[in-house]
């Protein structure tokens, strides 16, 4: 419990006779918990003005007043036919064949953004039924659905993506399929352990005795309890999406050209890098700015549902804090050595 | 259960999974709309041409014949030959494999090295600078993706070197049989590249494994006899906070193996990733299988070394 918590309790009671005490549901305290994590809300902003950016494209391009796929052969070219570098006209610049560079990068975002959100909903929603049914059926049913949970997780995905890519020709519906394909073995893993660990619950016996059916069971009384753990898990299966998209249209098997991706853009930009910065680094800027944002707002997300997990990334401060009896013993002997 | 039963069964287990990777591709292949008659025939061809082709490739043939003879070519260690260029699998293969094993070796090594020992300097050193700089520096390695630090690599580190007339650092492959340093040079990229992920997610796990040990009691009792901090924590802490971090390698060597189709293909190393890649792309299904299940072999032999190591770290595991 974070201390603002105890101060708004203390002002609910201090304050007034006509006090009505309001319960906070877990979810209204984890919401709370997230508002004063800095890093988790810049991360917020920072995925939703990129969201703003995508879903406004199309608007953006007309105000400028260049498509995405327009080529300005003239202004977009030098005169050695190269990509001419960002100034006012192309904010970004251009690529090489003289497309505004500035609204490909956001056409691209569109791309990412979407089959991150899609196939890590598909992926989740898969994920949890296959986990709770192995956990809760047990048996060869769970034998069954965690072999292949491991299978998936173990499997070179990269050559599998590339050939069932290859399969169903290259498209953004077959980037999310086979990203959902390989999205939700992890989730399923860790659902089938939470699931394994509630079904022993008296609630559940308790159900069960009153001839609740095994359906019934899952969905009312233990999906609820899996929330919190798929909510973390999803807002990091994201990020994850999002470079597999760009990893398959960067090896020419996901979007295709001339529906721009950063995947895409990054794989044409590859021979230019000796002679044009810009049209290498904008897109990477965007794609790394985009995987960061969303693996710190998991990062706070996880906090903010159970805040006795560590941290990913920041410095464990919670953690120094318990173990600081028996870590600190050991730096000064270490000094003294 | 002795070791040899464990041996024996693993093995066999290797093989019905490589049996099932054969069938899985066999099958993913077939149902591919691709035609290799056609696609070697070109474009002008009459439908005579195309059925003499098929016939020559065994392509008429019940798909079950097909993958019969394929399997008996097999158990004579025979991958086939390519249907684009014809030569055998086999020699593509054994082409192809010089590049792809330097980079996967000198990439596990530098990946196991930094991770563990970045990540064992972090815990011993909590909240300290150097735990922050490397926390930090975790974070932007599980950020970058891997093909994307392979370019900014080249932009960043190979092009102004060699513009600057420093050229030790290249691309493309080079053997270490002609010189070890020029291999290094052509492969240090390549190897920082397939690593850097990896390596940042090991230094996490290293730190947090290495931190919940060292707050077991049987640390303190450790201490309490008066040993070394040295020997508390090289002896008694890492070698039971490493069991969870080789558990993981297990299943992070199929990572390993798209990594290296990424990393070849930015780097031009022309190994057995990007062989796959051209492979898969132009529905040359030969190549494919053998890449696929040399990649499987790969996966398999690799996470039966690992249980290995898992058994010797902690001997309360039973191999079975």
């Amino acid at each position: 419990m974070s201390l603002t918590e105890l101060e708004f309790q203390g002002e609910t009671t201090g304050s007034g006779p006509v006090q009505v005490i309001q319960g906070r549901s877990p979810w209204v305290l984890a919401w709370r918990r997230l508002r004063q994590d800095k890093v988790a809300v810049a991360s917020l902003i920072v995925i939703l003005l990129l969201a703003l950016l995508a879903i406004l494209a199309p608007v953006i391009a007309a105000w400028v007043g260049h498509p995405p796929n327009m080529p300005y052969t003239n202004q977009g070219l030098s005169s050695t036919g190269l990509p001419v570098a960002p100034s006012s006209t192309f904010f970004f610049g251009t690529d090489d064949l003289g497309r505004d560079l500035f609204i490909r990068v956001l056409y691209g975002a569109q791309v990412s953004l979407l089959v991150g959100f899609v196939s890590t909903l598909i992926g989740t929603v898969l994920g949890v039924a296959v986990g709770m049914m192995a956990g809760y059926f047990g048996g060869w049913i769970d034998t069954v659905l965690a072999r292949s949970t491991d299978a998936v997780l173990a499997f070179p995905y990269v050559v599998l993506a590339l050939a069932l890519a290859v399969v169903f020709g290259p498209s953004l519906l077959e980037v999310i399929v086979v990203i959902s394909f390989f999205s939700w073995a992890a989730i399923a893993r860790v659902v089938r352990g939470q699931t394994l660990s509630i079904k022993e619950k008296e609630y559940i016996e308790a159900a069960r005795s009153i001839g609740a059916s095994p359906m019934r069971i899952m969905v009312l009384d233990i999906l609820p309890n899996l929330i919190a753990p798929v909510l973390v898990l999803a807002t990091l299966a994201i990020p994850t999406a999002i470079v597999f998209e760009a990893t398959l249209s960067f090896l020419g098997v996901g979007v295709q050209p001339p529906t721009a991706s950063w995947g895409n853009l990054l794989s044409q930009a590859q021979a230019f890098y000796q002679t044009s910065w810009w049209y290498l680094i904008f897109p990477t800027a965007f794609l790394l700015l985009t995987t960061l944002a969303f693996n710190l707002l998991g990062d706070g997300v996880r906090d903010a549902l159970d805040p006795r997990t560590e941290r990913l990334f920041a410095a464990q401060r919670k953690r120094g804090r318990a173990r600081s009896k028996g870590a600190k013993p050991a730096a000064t002997v270490e000094g003294a050595s | 259960m002795g070791f040899a039963s464990f041996l024996i069964r693993r093995i066999l287990l290797g093989i019905v999974v490589l049996w099932f990777v054969t069938v899985a591709t066999f099958l993913l292949f077939f149902v591919a709309p691709q035609d290799p008659a056609r696609l070697l025939a070109g474009k002008n061809t009459t439908a005579a041409q195309i059925a003499n082709i098929n016939r020559r490739l065994g392509l008429d043939q019940p798909l079950i014949v097909q993958y019969w003879h394929y399997l008996d070519r097999l158990l004579h260690g025979d991958l086939g030959t390519s249907y684009l260029t014809g030569t055998s699998v086999n020699t593509i293969l054994k082409q192809d494999l010089p590049p792809t094993l330097s980079l996967l070796v000198g990439g596990v090594v530098l990946w196991l090295i930094v991770g563990i020992s970045v990540g064992i300097l972090s815990a011993t050193r909590a909240r300290t600078l150097l735990d922050r700089i490397s926390t930090t520096g975790v974070l932007i390695g599980i950020t970058f993706p891997t093909f994307v630090l392979g370019l900014l690599l080249l932009f960043a580190i190979y092009k102004p070197l060699n513009q600057a007339g420093f050229h030790w650092i290249q691309t493309g492959y080079e053997g270490p049989t002609q010189s070890v340093s020029g291999w290094v040079g052509h492969m240090i990229l390549p190897w920082i590249t397939i690593a850097a992920v990896s390596a940042a997610t090991y230094t996490r796990l290293t730190r947090g494994s290495l931190l919940d040990v060292l707050g077991e009691d049987y640390i303190r009792t450790a201490r309490s006899k008066g040993l070394s901090e040295r020997r508390v924590v090289y002896r008694h802490g890492v070698r039971a906070a490493l069991t969870p971090v080789v558990s993981q390698l297990g299943v992070d060597i199929g990572t390993l193996a798209g990594g290296a189709v990424v990393t070849e293909t930015v780097f031009g190393l022309g190994g057995i990733g990007q062989a796959s890649v051209t492979a898969i792309t132009t529905g040359d299904a030969p190549v494919v299988l053998g890449v696929v299940l040399m990649a499987a072999l790969f996966v398999v032999v690799a996470n039966l070394i690992v249980d290995i190591c898992y058994s010797i770290l902690d001997p309360r595991v039973k191999l079975a």
